[in-house]
């Protein structure tokens, strides 16, 4: 068990929870930082913080310190596996 | 396909006059294309105002091309959910529910979603629809959807959700006939519309994890396939987000930005200026000299067109950040200028106004809105108005010409004109970047605040929604120079003509420049000022220039005009020889630091919502610029004499 801001650029992880205050909390999970959701850190801004995260199809710019408290878990193969099939399903129907 | 395929079809019927639909609003997540539509559905026709009490703008319009003409939209903030955390949100929840003072309850609802993100985009669905009443969801971005590989059944999709769903293209203009069809359907009695057939599932509202999974299970249902994720904009990411290149391009697009403006910018402005002049020489021959002529040609004409030269050089301005933002650049920006802005404690959103103040500080501090931490937005609008804006331009560019050597360095590229103007820029820059730091760590003190930004996918801007802006824009500065400048030149020439005096040939004829009630008004002023370097006329300028700063310069032209030592020459010439070099660069650096705008401060009283925070910020402004002013007038008079 780790928390978000541990992802390396490019690895992905399942959001467990998030310890915020409520508004944050409620404002990160309409964005799509719900419980078992996939994140994967996409790349840092040249400064090096804050962190581009993709979730739900949406790119969200988060500090490390956000990060720092939404604790995620390493994403199991089959999940990425699931979304890598999809993807190519949908390669396949274009 | 027609998108109302899951209703009955009726014939459109006639509206008829006493029909239950009035108000329609439109609501929808932030970047799910609102007000794109809002401004398809109601053209130019729409009105801007504040609701009352709150800071959060209200934009409502006449309906146009849906058959009646008596029909409102109201265009909502943007909204992720109905939990009324943040003002948008409340605003949002009192208007939906009726209970906003002076705006009626809605009849009819249009919910836009991005069917790019439609699953997150549902959860917003789950407490509008709760609200029972007639809602037509339009899943926006349609075109960019198909292109990209997604599908969604929209006949299931208002199965699930017991409101019909259309498929558009705001942007485009693809698909809204489905807006009239809706509403006329509204129109109707209600014994006419079809009861919904099946009780409708929702979560349990406001609880964000149980939104989030029925959003998910009925966008499962649905056969929802979100589209591949925009490889183009991470292609492009890669560049602009580089960590070399990104903050290289970043600079490069601040300074190309200023450059444009000034390169492209004066001339045009310095053309416009040129026509006005003309126009008012045209009409000469057909005023009686005089008094008459004096007043509308000397006083009104030129006071208001030398505020409108610069409507060119803001326009550019504005046609920029339009571009930047509308692209999706902006929110990179941001980003990147993030890690600046969080050592004086703010955050990278404070860097869009802080641009966009280079062009004028009243759009810049509506443009804090974005800034969801309350602490931090205001002590963003409290150092807004140090960013240079383009009505210190003039009294810059004047100053510097009467007296700043055109010398150059390095063989002729760098200038010392040029030197000072960026001067003057760094040092507004420096003293809004010290006084944020200030703010925040004292009265605006806060624990730090996420930074939540989402990055949204590049767009091309389009001419419309460019154009818009720009109409806009123009308008607002028309307005002002109609109203504020109007009045304030008329009532400085009548000042510096007042009292008559008798003269001994038996004739009525102006005072002295000197004896005139401005005149006076200087004079009494003039201690105060006078260790400054300033004269009593430039008493006179400085205190007409709280109005607006540009001001200044047609009110020198008229002071320096009416005087007769001074009359045969040029402004240039004229404060060249009435101010020392002290002086001139002492009020350079006061404009730099001084609050010379009643537009900013109503601003700012409108936003802050109090009287409190335009008096703390003009006597601060002032007392920096006091106090700068004093320190450059005795420094360069100790080292030149």
């Amino acid at each position: 068990m780790s928390v978000l801001s541990e992802l390396n650029v490019g690895e992905t992880g399942v959001v467990i929870a998030l310890d915020l205050p409520d508004s944050v909390q409620n404002h990160l999970m309409h964005m799509g930082f719900v419980p078992d959701a996939l994140v994967t850190a996409l790349r840092r801004a040249p400064a090096g913080d804050p962190t581009v995260y993709s979730v739900d199809g949406l790119e969200i710019a988060l500090r490390r310190d956000t990060a720092g408290a939404i604790r995620v878990r390493g994403a199991e193969a089959d999940l990425l596996h699931d979304q890598k099939k999809r993807r190519e399903k949908i390669e396949a129907a274009r | 396909m027609n998108p109302c395929c899951d209703v009955p079809v009726f014939e459109a019927p006639q509206p008829s006059a006493d029909s239950a639909l009035h108000t329609v609003v439109l609501i929808g997540p932030p970047n799910a294309g609102k007000s794109t539509l809002f401004n398809r559905l109601t053209g130019l026709r729409q009105k801007v105002a504040n609701y009352p009490g709150v800071t959060v703008e209200q934009r409502k319009g006449l309906m146009s091309g849906v058959g009646r003409d008596d029909l409102t939209l109201i265009d909502l903030p943007g909204v992720y959910s109905l939990n009324p955390s943040s003002e948008d949100a409340r605003v949002a929840v009192n208007v939906l529910r009726g209970k906003m003072p002076g705006t009626p309850r809605p009849d009819a609802i249009l919910l836009v979603l991005d069917s790019v993100h439609l699953t997150r985009q549902l959860m917003l669905a789950a407490p509008v629809l709760a609200l029972g009443l007639p809602t037509l969801v339009l899943l926006n971005m349609s075109d960019l959807m198909a292109s990209r590989g997604g599908s969604i059944d929209p006949l299931k999709l208002a199965r699930e959700l017991g409101a019909p769903v259309a498929q558009i293209s705001a942007a485009r203009g693809t698909g809204l006939d489905a807006v009239p069809l809706f509403l006329n359907r509204c129109s109707l009695p209600a014994g006419a519309q079809r009861a919904a057939e099946q009780k409708l599932i929702l979560p349990v509202l406001g609880n964000a994890a149980s939104t989030h999974s029925w959003a998910a299970q009925v966008s499962r249902k649905t056969g929802y396939r979100a589209p591949l994720s925009a490889e183009g904009s991470r292609k492009l990411d890669n560049i602009l987000l580089h960590r070399v290149w990104g903050p290289l391009l970043f600079l490069a697009v601040v300074i190309g930005v200023f450059e444009v403006v000034f390169a492209i910018g004066q001339p045009l402005s310095d053309g416009f200026g040129e026509i006005l002049a003309r126009a008012g020489d045209l009409v000469r021959p057909f005023l009686p000299a005089g008094w008459l002529q004096s007043l509308v040609l000397d006083g009104i004409w030129k006071g208001i067109s030398s505020i409108l030269v610069f409507l060119p050089q803001i326009l550019l301005l504005f046609l920029f950040i339009g571009i930047l933002e509308d692209s999706g650049y902006l929110a990179r920006a941001a980003l990147i200028a993030d890690r600046v802005m969080r050592t004086v404690g703010l955050n990278g959103k404070a860097f869009i106004p802080l641009l966009s103040a280079y062009a004028c500080a009243v759009p810049a501090i509506m443009a804090t809105r974005t800034i969801e931490n309350k602490r931090d937005r205001f002590a963003t609008i409290l150092v807004t108005p140090f960013m240079t804006c383009s009505a210190r331009l003039p009294v810059y560019i004047l100053l510097i010409a009467a007296f700043v050597p055109n010398t150059t360095y390095l063989h002729g590229f760098v200038g010392l004109r040029a030197m000072t103007m960026l001067g003057l820029y760094v040092a507004g820059f420096v003293a809004a970047m010290t006084t944020a730091h200030l703010l925040k760590s004292s009265i605006l003190k806060s624990s730090e605040t996420p930074f939540i930004l989402e990055l949204p996918q590049y767009r091309r801007p389009t001419l419309r929604a460019l154009s818009m802006r720009l109409v806009d824009r123009a308008r607002i500065f028309i307005r002002q120079a109609g109203t504020v400048i109007l009045a304030v030149t008329i009532a400085l020439w009548i000042l510096a003509h007042l009292p008559i005096i008798h003269t001994a040939a038996g004739t009525w004829t102006a005072p002295e420049l000197a004896e005139s009630l401005i005149g006076r008004l200087g004079h009494l002023i003039e201690p105060a000022i006078a260790p400054l370097g300033f004269n009593w006329k430039i008493g006179i300028g400085l205190i007409s220039s709280v109005l607006a700063r540009e001001v200044m310069v047609s009110t020198m032209g008229t002071l320096y005009g009416a005087d007769p030592s001074t009359q045969a020459l040029n402004l240039q010439t004229a404060l060249h020889h009435d101010m020392t070099l002290g002086g001139a660069l002492a009020l350079m650096i006061f404009f730099a630091f001084a609050m010379q705008c009643t537009s900013t401060m109503a601003v700012v009283r409108r936003e802050t919502n109090s009287w409190k925070w335009p008096a703390l910020q003009f006597g601060y402004m002032l007392a920096l610029a006091y106090a700068a002013a004093f320190v450059v007038n005795h420094l360069v008079m100790a080292f030149h004499g």
